[in-house]
C-alpha cells in the first residue's frame, strides 16, 4: 500500500538562490544600538535565532540576526532581515502575515512581489515538517514587534 | 547476519511503501516496528481475555490477571530479574525513571548530597534528576565523555569522590550508540555506597541484559523500542529497594486498606501500580520478548553491530561526512550519529525522506552531549534486525544526493 502523499520536488525546496543565503547569509550579526531583541528556538529541531532590530519612531532602521539552524531557517531569516530594512512596523506585520499564508499555500502570496528573495521558500509549503523552520525568524519578528507595543 | 527477508515478512508495516520507495526504516531507537504475533497478541487479549486485573472474582478476570502477570514473569526472565515482584509496569523508560526519582529518590536525598548522571543522558535521565536535587537543595554532578563519545572513567572516579547517594547512567547511548562498560560503573558506585540507576531504553532491545550480573539497583527499559507497543515498560529494581519506598502515585490497586485520612498499601509491585494497568502493553510487550528469543539476543546484537560498522566503513568515504561516537567494534550498538558538511541533518532527514528513508535529525533529546560534540544537530541512523545492507546501501546512496543538491561533489 502507498499511502504517500503526491510527490514534492526536492528541487523546488532547494533552490540555488536558498542555498546562498543559507551559506552566505545577510545581516549576520548583532546591533550595538538594538531596540528589540528576541530569541526564539525550535526546542523539536534545535534551530535558533537570535534576532536584533532598531527601530527609530515607526521605522526598521536595522535588522540582523545570530543563528543555528537548516538551510530553510537561516535562509529564511537572511531574506526576512534585507526586506525589513526602512519598513515601518505595520509593513513587516503585514510581511509576516503574507509568508505565513504563502506557507499556508496560498498561490497569490507566493506571487507576492513584496516578499522578494522570500519567494523562493514557496515550495516549503509541499513539506509541512519544514514549516516551522521558515516562520521561526518570522515568528521572532512578530515577538519583538509585540515587545514594542508593549 | 540474520535472514533478514525472513524477519521483514513478520512486520506488515515494512510492507508499506514510502514516497515511491521500499520504506527503509533507520528510527529504530526512536522506536521500533510491530510483529505481526504482536498486533496479534494485542487483539487476542480483547476477543478473548479482557476484564480488569486483580478485581473480579470470575474466570474472565482471573485470565486477564493470569495474562498480565504472566507477561511480568515474562519481562523477569528477559532481563534476569531479581524476583518478578521486582518488576513494576510502567509507560516507559521515562516514566521508570521518574518512579525512582519521585519515590526513592525524595524519601532519601537530603540538602547537600549529591546525584551523578552522564554527559550522554538522554533527557529522561537527567531532568528528573534536576527536579529532584532543585527541590532538595542537593547538587548534580554531570561526568564528561570522551572525545570519541564514551564515558570519561577518570571524571567518573572523581564524581564519586564525594559520594554521591545516587548514581545514573545509559547502558547504551541513545545518540552516539556507545555500550557503556555497566557493570564496572555500577561497581565503583556501589564502593562508594551509591545506588545504581541503569537507563536500559537502548541496551535491552539490542543485547543480552542481565541485570543480576550489571548489579546494579534499578533498571528502567521502554517495550516501543523493542517490538512491543508504545505505552508499555518497566522498572525492574532490587525487591527490598522496592519494599521500602514511599509509594509513587495514589489511587486503586496500590492499597491495602484505606481510612479517612490514611492507608496502608499493598506489597510490591502493586504498590506502584496505582489505577487500572496497561494489560495490552503488557501482553503485547511479552509477545515481543518471545519474538525477540526466538530470534536470539546475541545474534541481533551481532547483527546489528556488523550493519553499523558496514555503514560506517561507507558514510566516512563520502568526503565531508562526520560520524560520531567509537569506532571500535564491541564500543558500539547499532546507532551512527553524522553529520555531512554544512548540510544541516533536517535537511539530510528531509532529501532522505524523499526516498523512503527515515532517519532522526535533532539533538536527540541529548541537548548536554550535542554541546559537548559542539554540533547543534546530527543525523542518526539506527539498525534494528529487519535492517540489511540494502538499507545501508540506500543509505550511503541517498546521502551523496543530499550531498549533489547541496553542491558537494562525491568523491
Amino acid at each position: 500500500m502507498d499511502t504517500s502523499r503526491p510527490e514534492p520536488q526536492l528541487s523546488a525546496l532547494y533552490q540555488e538562490l536558498i542555498l546562498d543565503h543559507y551559506r552566505r547569509p545577510r545581516n549576520k550579526g548583532t546591533l550595538e544600538d538594538a531596540t528589540h531583541s528576541v530569541s526564539l528556538n525550535n526546542p523539536l529541531c534545535g534551530d535558533e535565532i537570535d534576532l536584533q532590530l532598531r527601530v527609530d519612531g515607526d521605522v526598521i532602521k536595522e535588522a540582523r540576526f545570530i543563528g543555528r539552524g537548516c538551510s530553510i531557517s537561516q535562509a529564511s531569516a537572511s531574506m526576512m532581515t534585507q526586506l525589513l530594512k526602512e519598513r515601518t512596523v505595520p509593513q513587516a506585520i503585514a510581511l509576516a502575515e503574507r509568508m505565513s499564508a504563502m506557507m499556508q499555500g496560498d498561490d497569490g502570496a507566493a506571487r507576492d512581489k513584496t516578499l522578494g528573495d522570500l519567494r523562493a521558500l514557496a515550495g516549503v509549503s509541499k513539506f509541512p515538517v519544514r514549516i516551522k523552520c521558515a516562520l521561526l525568524p518570522w515568528n521572532a519578528l512578530t515577538d519583538a514587534m509585540k515587545a514594542g507595543r508593549g | 547476519m540474520l535472514d533478514v527477508a525472513r524477519i521483514r515478512a513478520d512486520f506488515p508495516l515494512l510492507a508499506q511503501r514510502e514516497n515511491g520507495h521500499r520504506l527503509v526504516y533507520l528510527d529504530n531507537a526512536a522506536t521500533t516496528q510491530k510483529p505481526q504475533v504482536v498486533l496479534d497478541a494485542i487483539v487476542d487479549y480483547y476477543r478473548t481475555t479482557n476484564a480488569n486485573v486483580h478485581r473480579g472474582a470470575y474466570d474472565l478476570a482471573i485470565r486477564a490477571t493470569e495474562a498480565y502477570e504472566a507477561a511480568r514473569a515474562k519481562v523477569a526472565a528477559f532481563v534476569n530479574a531479581w524476583a518478578p515482584e521486582g518488576v513494576v509496569f510502567t509507560r516507559g523508560t521515562t516514566e521508570a525513571i521518574n518512579l525512582v526519582a519521585g519515590s526513592y529518590g525524595r524519601a532519601t536525598l537530603k540538602a547537600g548530597d549529591s546525584v551523578v548522571v552522564t554527559g550522554m543522558d538522554h533527557h529522561s535521565n537527567l531532568v528528573p534528576w534536576q527536579i529532584l536535587c532543585q527541590e532538595k537543595g542537593a547538587t548534580l554532578r554531570m561526568v564528561e565523555i570522551t572525545e570519541d563519545g564514551r564515558i570519561d572513567l577518570s571524571d567518573f572516579g572523581r564524581a564519586l569522590e564525594r559520594p554521591p547517594k545516587i548514581v545514573a547512567f545509559p547502558y547504551v547511548s541513545n545518540a552516539l550508540g556507545t555500550v557503556n562498560p555497566a557493570a564496572q560503573l555500577a561497581k565503583l558506585a556501589h564502593a562508594v555506597g551509591a545506588v545504581v540507576v541503569v537507563d536500559g531504553a537502548q541496551s535491552t532491545p539490542h543485547l543480552k541484559v542481565d541485570v543480576q550480573a550489571l548489579d546494579c539497583d534499578f533498571y528502567a527499559l521502554s517495550g516501543h523500542k523493542m517490538l512491543g507497543p508504545m505505552g508499555s515498560g518497566a522498572l525492574v529494581a532490587k525487591p527490598d529497594l522496592l519494599d521500602a519506598m514511599p509509594p509513587y502515585h495514589g489511587g486503586g490497586e496500590m492499597i491495602s486498606r484505606v481510612w479517612d485520612d490514611h492507608s496502608t498499601y499493598n506489597k510490591i509491585p502493586h504498590k506502584f501500580e496505582a489505577g487500572t494497568p496497561n494489560v495490552e502493553g503488557a501482553v503485547g510487550l511479552a509477545a515481543a520478548i518471545t519474538y525477540l528469543e526466538g530470534i536470539g539476543l546475541d545474534r541481533i546484537a551481532d547483527h546489528e553491530q556488523a550493519l553499523a560498522a558496514a555503514a560506517i566503513e561507507k558514510l566516512i568515504e563520502i568526503e565531508g561526512v562526520t560520524v560520531y561516537g567509537p569506532h571500535a567494534r564491541g564500543h558500539r550498538a547499532g546507532v551512527v550519529s553524522f553529520t555531512y558538511g554544512d548540510v544541516h541533518p533536517h535537511d539530510i532527514a528531509t532529501i532522505l525522506d524523499r526516498d523512503g528513508i527515515c532517519i532522526r535529525a535533532g539533538h536527540h533529546c541529548t541537548q548536554p552531549l550535542m554541546r559537548r560534540l559542539n554540533v547543534a544537530a546530527t543525523a542518526r541512523a539506527s539498525f534494528y534486525l529487519y535492517n540489511g545492507p540494502d538499507d545501508v546501501d540506500a543509505l550511503a546512496g541517498a546521502l551523496v544526493k543530499a550531498g549533489a543538491l547541496f553542491g558537494y561533489v562525491p568523491a
